[in-house]
């Protein structure tokens, strides 16, 4: 990774300032945007974490660590309700997509603390399992994979709907053992009905305890694209300039040739599976920290405004927890809200589910 | 009269032209083949997909969340077991995304036994598949049924398991589906593919019109006095038959409940019809440990306790690993005619 002054690619004098990763360069505005997504993303959780062993939470999961490419899968997708927008298929690490879509950190710590104003589950489903219609984000499950499969029928819809659409979906390296992972390259690459899928496999070497490489011939996953004609490419996940490339060029494909792409991002988990393990941190490479030392050198910002970056955003998380607190808990009888859609027509259920018949 | 298999196929094209269908796909159910029972030959939105059933779910799943309406197949519900945390997750969607996703799909499969399938062809799903919340579950008995039960399904909101008794999909009704020519063999010429090449082929669909039937409403088969018997499926008509051989044998009148909508299930038929007789046996095939009746036997014990006046009963398939393919096992294993018959018999002569 090389910043702007001491990047060996040669730019006129009067470029627009930003940083470099070997050829690839984003300039400041977006890097400082990303910037704030990920710090945004990262303090969110963090205290998410402390939620879980104050009592504030019960459980967290998430994924620290993981910030650079997620915030610019957020910032570079197409946001909106229906197949003309990008359908999200995401797993349980994906709170910095969620802050550069725009969702505010107070509905996540709602959902963190189990109270009824979680908007994406009302206090029913873990940390981090996001959804939201007006976002085409789909109700993410704790199912290890499932989301791969789920991918292909989203993006069968776009294609024929015409327009650019996209199906991301993102997943851990370890859930990539499942045949849900095969199946989305099955059902993405059928001869003459190749699908827009953008295929994000996030790799931090790890599944709950275990190794990635203890379990899998340590080949690369994006490898396994390759039998199946499906273009990709291995990307420092950590490395926000060089995973922003990375998302332009798999989206472009995606949108302009209606075919699949793969992207492996190497990221780090900074604090292990998740609060079960005790969620402490780890040694691994941080990638908000490399950030903002490249940010620094390169002159794009001074430790002193990132100070103040971080302090105002510790400030809003702590706002945001003392909100989420005080709201309302479920009450006895929510439990039957949302199980069946209503159906006129039925004469056991008409309006909202009541218990058994 | 059409047979649930073709009841089953204009349907689905009635879903086609009328209910918003977009897809209706799963292992061979596209051309040549159709389906392997060919409930979607001719279907213009079927297609084949790969061998891969959890990949057909999630697939329909898919499609739903955007926007489509699709009718899936597994081609046997044997191999849906492997399916089954996808169909948990279907039917969560709504509840787990604080009711923001609705889920409408239809997921078809043939069950039960009776067609000699040995170990993987003759399973049964509505034990499993009524632990499903979140899904709507129907199992007809006849074709009107089938092509009734099936219109609902498609424009139901949920996801909806429209489970197909194998041994009777060839069996013709005795009441014509509305807009289905008289002429059976008119029918046949009309919406079933030639044996063979059939390239070139197209069905002339017959103008069919609109019938729902609703799901959780059970359709009394037969009114009696003596006792009820409440089945659905395969062992249905098995226990219309019992019914009608005993009361030509002794005179005995039974309510015989088809239940048709495993979940919901129309308790309020049950119940009336336990009130009114004091008598009641469950009939199916599935395995007899935590098996769907044993619910329903439950809720019997629960809230008609003092109305019953003999024990009830229930009678089921056997806890065994699976129907072997020499007729012997099959028959020792499910529920029979005479099996059905002996049970009848003996919950009347049950003194009280």
């Amino acid at each position: 990774m090389d910043d702007q002054n001491a990047s060996s690619v040669k730019r006129p004098r009067n470029a627009p300032r930003g940083l470099a990763s070997a050829d690839q360069f984003l300039s400041t505005d977006r890097c400082l945007e990303l910037h704030r997504i990920m710090v945004r993303a990262r303090k969110m959780e963090e205290r998410m974490i402390k939620m879980s062993k104050s009592g504030e939470g019960i459980f967290w999961i998430g994924g620290p660590g993981e910030e650079a490419i997620n915030a610019c899968l957020g910032l570079q997708a197409k946001r909106g309700e229906g197949p003309a927008f990008d359908y999200f298929h995401l797993h349980y690490r994906c709170s910095a997509v969620m802050v550069a879509l725009g969702m505010e950190p107070l509905d996540s710590i709602r959902q963190m603390a189990n109270v009824v104003t979680d908007p994406f589950s009302r206090g029913r489903n873990f940390p981090s399992h996001f959804s939201r219609r007006a976002w085409n984000v789909l109700p993410v499950s704790s199912v290890i994979g499932i989301q791969w499969i789920k991918a292909p029928g989203t993006a069968l819809v776009q294609k024929r709907h015409g327009g650019d659409g996209v199906s991301i979906v993102v997943g851990g390296d370890a859930g990539t053992a499942e045949g849900d992972f095969q199946s989305c390259l099955i059902w993405s690459t059928r001869p003459q009905n190749e699908l827009p899928v953008l295929m994000v496999v996030l790799n931090n070497g790890g599944g709950i305890s275990t190794t990635h490489c203890s379990q899998h011939s340590c080949n690369n996953i994006v490898d396994r694209a390759k039998p199946f004609g499906i273009e990709g490419e291995i990307v420092d996940g950590n490395d926000p300039v060089a995973s922003w490339h990375a998302v332009e060029r798999g989206m472009k494909v995606c949108r302009t040739e209606r075919r699949p792409y793969m992207i492996e991002a190497n990221t780090s988990r900074l604090y292990g599976h998740s609060s079960s393990s005790g969620a402490p941190r780890t040694n691994d490479p941080d990638c908000i920290e490399l950030f903002e030392r490249r940010l620094i050198a390169a002159g794009l910002i001074d430790e002193s405004t990132i100070q103040t970056i971080h302090d105002q955003t510790r400030d809003e998380i702590e706002a945001a927890v003392a909100q989420a607190v005080r709201e309302a808990k479920p009450v006895p009888g929510d439990e039957h809200l949302f199980a069946y859609a209503p159906n006129p027509d039925d004469p056991t259920y008409p309006d909202d589910y009541t218990g058994l018949p | 009269m059409a047979t649930i298999v073709q009841a089953v196929r204009l349907a689905l094209h009635y879903g086609e032209e009328h209910l918003g269908v977009t897809d209706v796909f799963g292992e061979d159910v596209g051309p040549p083949l159709g389906g392997v029972f060919t409930a979607t030959q001719g279907l213009k939105t079927a297609w084949n997909s790969p061998l891969d059933e959890r990949g057909i779910i999630g697939t329909a799943m898919g499609i739903a969340y955007a926007g489509g309406r699709p009718v899936c197949e597994i081609q046997f519900c044997d191999y849906g077991f492997n399916t089954v945390d996808l169909l948990k997750v279907a039917g969560n969607q709504r509840w787990a995304g604080a009711g923001e996703f609705a889920m409408p799909l239809v997921m078809m499969t043939p069950s039960g036994s009776g067609i000699r399938g040995s170990l993987y062809h003759s399973h049964s799903f509505e034990s499993l598949a009524s632990r499903l919340a979140g899904w709507k579950i129907v199992m007809p008995s006849n074709p009107l049924d089938a092509y009734g039960l099936m219109l609902s399904a498609i424009a139901d909101p949920n996801p909806v398991m429209v489970l197909l008794p194998k041994a009777l999909l060839r069996q013709k009704g005795d009441l014509l589906l509305p807009g289905e020519p008289k002429d059976q063999d008119e029918l046949k010429d009309r919406i079933d593919a030639p044996v063979g090449d059939r390239i070139a082929w197209k069905p002339r669909w017959p103008e069919m019109q609109a019938h729902f039937v609703p799901i959780g409403k059970a359709s009394i088969v037969r009114e009696g006095e003596v006792a009820t018997v409440v089945s659905y499926g395969r062992t249905l008509p098995l226990c219309v038959q019992a019914a009608d051989q005993l009361a030509e044998e002794h005179g005995w009148s039974f309510d015989v409940i088809d239940l048709r909508s495993i979940f919901p299930y129309d308790w309020k038929a049950i119940s009336a019809s336990i009130e009114k007789t004091g008598r009641v046996l469950f009939v199916n095939e599935d395995t007899e440990v935590t098996n769907f009746g044993e619910h329903l036997f439950r809720r019997t014990i629960d809230e008609h306790f003092y109305d019953l006046t003999v024990r009830p009963r229930i009678l089921m398939g056997k806890h065994l690993p699976g129907i072997g393919l020499n007729q012997v096992y099959e028959q020792n294993s499910v529920p029979q005619l005479g099996n059905i018959k002996d049970a009848m018999r003996a919950l009347v002569e049950d003194p009280a």
